[in-house]
């Protein structure tokens, strides 16, 4: 007992990440698809709820300090536990519980080889996203940053068979090594010249107003690389189509959100001044990368972009708190400050929950029916209700709909808007409103894309060929997803609980909390400020709701004689009905095509009269490629033609820039 | 919670599902006035509830569980909205619940489990109503939730209760963001409930038809239930107007004694809130559907614009 009493949180996560390698290496030799299926990815679900557990001890309690004599001589890891890393941590074994004991029943088909070096990435991913967390120096920070972004990397490009696939999985990691880099280089502003690239160094140094403002771009930078803020969010509709569906949920659910951790870390923790319009330029990014993404995801025709796409909206709504929460802070208005704070952080461990269980269901539709675009899809509540009806929770929560979590931490951020103080400069104040306006226009969009998403795939009838053999999901989905949706809907229930678990992270960050007046009025009242300000109770709502539908459906029982007929469709008595007259997705997000034309290079096939075959095509291309990307590939390549020039493979030439090099050295030096 | 608000909560759940079709007939009538016909009758829509709930209820083969679960779920989202709402008095038990915010949400919520419904036979219409009503939606629900943004910031809370004691108390004050906010929410009003401009309630089978397509494959029981979660959704969105614009003659908390006038000055209010819709509808044409987004954002530019004249100028 006495050991157990002196087990500090860090310990057992250190222990969880030892757990996770292990298993990671058990599943590359075993490469047996039953042990693995049935015994490594079950026991690494146990490893992230023994995290979850370490991490909730974690939160609030005193920052755990470790060093590993790991790495380089002289130069060990060092590791620190505070409740940001705590409330990440939990984030993440929350999730990945869910996410681990999914894909426990969805691997069953891969074999051999393949599953084995899946497992093994997929628990090195695990492992290398919770060191992320606890690093405490920027060396053994960047080392698990590339541990994470080479494990997800191979993850991605599972099915390298498949050109799209390995595309895409170059972009990602193309677009990973440039984010890198300008964290590396923020990390080495931040050390300020002590050449001791420990935290605890950074936390201590002054920047002045000019390299602080140049630490926190280059972290938005570099943080926004991997968060996919516009306009660096192009990797995301390329990769996370082409992972396997549970690698997706974990990259969008789980992965971002180490982006966020990371912008967090270094505005609120490593520097210590900040300045508004940091804040301001946060909270713009996150409104064009809010909108941007809900308007790209309404026009989607294939589901996992679609979703793709809806994270980047997710990370915009986040990157808003952010925003907000820097604004306040440098003006002094802490309790707002930690409103937005606890708004930002709430909206992540919501968006684990939800985009981890949208992506898994669809990963059991792909698996069910082989077919990933939207147009093919339909009518799949009926050979799989279970899974439909999981779904239904997870679209409902990320449209932002009462009670579910999605709706709670809009609310917080709206409130944040709303009760936002008298700021100093007149167009700050002009800001706040239309910056309110625009993220309720992207909340309200993301009804539109999951009625599309949800309605288009599990309702109507299947547009094409008929899916009788689809089966419905087994027992290890049904958990893992059924988990997944628990956690959407008591997130979204008991909102009091979740903000004092946040307490401990914006006291450590804003110096104020939320806690004491969001549970004044007891639990089931969410009070952000005072009682008279603005109340919500998720709980009562749901019950009056759920008390509604019971008392109208007793009553119709009581008075309504219960005759039921089953007859064809109606559909205003046209006699000719196909499904294929149903909206397709094209369709179904033809109206934000046509509202929002400028903004898509569409491009539209249309039949002639004298068509043998007349075929419509139509595609929405996402100009940045056009203004930002394609240019700069092709300075990038012109550059390189010009330095390739150099090149003659004849050995004195290369003797000759030695020389050349030494010389010039030799000058400098002297 | 006392026993009083308790009662007080419960006689305004009974009085908005009573009322709810009584409002909705009243509009009708005066429509009919106003185009020189005699009309059906201010009872018609009890009737039509009652014809309906006698039929046998149709159900097409490929209906999932989500369709025949739909109409109650609505019935119950209509009926939280409208007894919400103080219209009768403030501070009532259910009130520190819900706040305008969440009430947005709840209209968002029944909007999407309509749409879901709707596309759930898989007919033509079905799906294209279901478009046009998220169309329709996402344009109107951010500008509602600005026209409440203003009134809150005006009263510095969100609460319902809150904006209605404030408003009601300060003297005749002409806010112009308040003006801004009227005319959006007037508009958004219209679109919401399915009125010209914007939609045709009274018509079937127009290929503009975006409430009337969604609900075609509900008969009978469900079809009542949907008829009478719209008319609670009009009274719902006409107790707002009454109680953010006009909220004079509300009694405050636990003043019994000011219940009959405000019972009163509500019905008065009603039926004039009533007939000009009905005139509203009367003087304007129906739009083309493709004109329908830029009505819509207008609205939301307009209550956009009111909460910029709050902000900047101060009232």
């Amino acid at each position: 007992m006495i050991f157990v009493s002196t087990l500090l949180p860090i310990d057992v996560a250190l222990g969880v990440i030892v757990y996770w390698l292990l298993l990671a290496f058990a599943g590359l030799l075993l490469q047996n698809t039953r042990t693995i299926t049935r015994v490594i990815f079950p026991a690494g679900a146990a490893g992230a709820l023994v995290l979850a557990a370490a991490a909730l001890s974690g939160l609030g309690g005193p920052a755990n300090v470790a060093v590993l004599p790991l790495g380089l001589p002289d130069l060990p890891f060092h590791l620190r536990m505070d409740s940001l890393s705590a409330f990440f941590m939990l984030l993440l074994g929350a999730a990945s519980i869910g996410i681990s004991l999914y894909s426990a029943g969805y691997f069953r088909d891969y074999e051999g080889n393949e599953l084995g070096l899946l497992c093994f990435e997929y628990h090195i991913f695990l492992a290398a996203m919770a060191l992320v967390f606890l690093a405490d120096d920027a060396y053994l920070f960047m080392v698990a940053w590339e541990a994470m972004a080479l494990s997800s990397y191979f993850l991605v490009t599972t099915d390298h068979v498949v050109p799209e696939i390995r595309r895409a999985g170059f972009l990602y990691l193309l677009i990973a090594h440039v984010g890198a880099i300008a964290i590396l280089m923020c990390f080495g502003v931040m050390q300020g010249g002590h050449g001791d690239y420990t935290f605890a160094t950074m936390r201590n140094a002054h920047l002045n107003e000019l390299w602080a403002s140049v630490t926190f771009l280059l972290a938005l930078f570099g943080f926004g690389a991997k968060a996919g803020i516009v306009p660096l969010h192009v990797w995301l509709p390329e990769a996370h189509p082409a992972a396997p569906s549970p690698v997706s949920a974990m990259m969008s659910g789980i992965m971002l959100k180490t982006a966020i951790y990371g912008i967090l870390r270094v505005t609120f923790d490593l520097i210590d001044v900040q300045l508004w319009w940091w804040g301001v330029l946060a909270l713009t990014l996150g409104l064009i990368t809010a909108l941007f993404g809900v308007i790209f995801a309404a026009v989607q025709t294939d589901m996992k972009r679609l979703l793709a796409y809806s994270s980047i909206e997710n990370i915009g709504i986040i990157l808003v708190g952010i925003g907000l929460a820097i604004t306040f802070h440098v003006f002094r208005k802490d309790a707002v400050a930690a409103l937005a704070l606890t708004a930002t952080l709430y909206h992540a461990l919501n968006h684990a929950f939800m985009k981890g269980l949208l992506f898994l269901g669809t990963g059991s539709v792909l698996h069910a029916t082989g077919e990933r675009k939207l147009g093919k899809l339909g009518g799949l509540i009926h050979p799989m209700p279970k899974l439909a009806l999981l779904v239904l929770v997870g679209a409902l929560a990320i449209a932002g709909l009462p009670p579910l979590n999605g709706f709670v931490s809009e609310w917080l951020i709206l409130q944040a808007f709303l009760l936002s103080p008298g700021l100093p400069h007149s167009y700050l104040n002009m800001l706040i409103p239309i910056a309110a306006a625009a993220l309720v226009l992207a909340s309200a969009l993301a009804g539109y894309v999951m009625v599309k998403f949800y309605g288009v795939i599990f309702l109507g009838q299947p547009r094409e060929g008929k899916f009788e053999d689809a089966h419905d999901i087994g027992i290890w989905e049904r958990i893992g997803l059924g988990w997944l949706a628990l956690g959407c809907i008591l997130l979204g229930v008991f909102p009091v609980f979740v903000i004092l678990l946040i307490d401990p992270v914006t006291q450590l960050m804003v110096g104020h909390t939320l806690g004491g007046s969001a549970a004044q009025t007891g639990w089931l009242w969410l009070t952000p400020l005072e009682p008279g300000r603005a109340s919500y109770s998720p709980l009562i709502l749901f019950l009056i709701v759920i008390v509604g539908v019971i008392f109208t459906m007793l009553a119709v029982k009581k008075f309504y004689h219960g005759r039921l007929r089953h007859g064809p469709a109606w559909d205003c008595g046209f006699p000719e009905q196909t499904a294929r007259m149903q909206d397709t997705a094209e369709g179904f997000g033809q109206p934000i095509r046509q509202i929002f034309e400028p903004f898509f290079g569409v491009t539209r096939i249309v039949p002639t009269p004298f068509d043998k075959h007349p075929h419509y095509r139509g595609e929405s291309r996402d100009r940045i490629w056009d203004y930002a990307y394609l240019p700069i590939a092709s300075v990038t390549e012109k550059l390189s033609a010009l330095i390739g020039r150099l090149q003659h493979g004849r050995i004195h030439i290369y003797l000759l820039y030695s020389f050349l090099t030494l010389l010039a050295l030799l000058a400098f030096v002297r | 919670m006392n026993i009083s608000g308790i009662l007080l909560q419960l006689f305004q759940n009974t009085l908005v599902v009573l009322v709810a079709p009584l409002l909705l007939g009243w509009v009708n009538q005066c429509r009919a006035w106003l185009q020189n016909r005699t009309g059906p009758g201010i009872l018609r829509p009890y009737l039509n509830l009652f014809k309906l709930f006698q039929k046998d209820a149709v159900l097409a083969h490929n209906a999932s569980p989500l369709f025949r679960f739909h109409p109650y779920i609505l019935f119950a989202c209509m009926w939280l909205a409208a007894s919400l709402v103080p219209v009768i008095a403030t501070d009532l038990p259910l009130s520190p619940a819900v706040d305008v915010i969440v009430l947005v949400g709840i209209f968002a919520l029944a909007r999407v489990f309509i749409s879901l419904a709707a596309m759930d036979i898989g007919t033509s219409f079905g799906t294209l109503g279901a478009r046009r009503e998220m169309l329709v939606g996402f344009l109107a629900e951010p500008a509602l939730l600005m026209v409440f943004f203003t009134a809150a910031a005006i009263s510095h809370s969100t609460s319902l209760s809150t904006i209605v004691e404030t408003l009601a108390h300060k003297q005749f004050v002409l806010h112009p963001s308040l003006a801004f906010a009227a005319i959006a929410f007037i508009m958004v009003l219209l679109a919401e409930n399915a009125r010209i401009p914007v939609d045709n309630p009274s018509t079937h089978l127009e290929l503009t038809m975006i409430h009337e397509a969604m609900i075609l494959e509900y008969s009978a029981r469900h079809l009542a239930l949907i008829e009478w979660a719209s008319a609670l959704k009009l009274l719902a969105f006409s107790t707002i107007g009454i109680a953010v614009f006009l909220p004079w003659g509300i009694a405050e908390a636990g003043n019994w004694g000011a219940i009959p006038l405000a019972l009163v000055a509500l019905f008065l209010k009603l039926a004039a809130a009533g007939a000009g819709l009905a005139l509203l509808e009367t003087v304007s044409a129906k739009m083309r559907i493709f004109r329908v987004p830029e009505f819509m954002g207008t609205a939301f530019l307009l209550a956009v614009l009111g909460l910029l004249v709050h902000f900047l100028h101060g009232s």
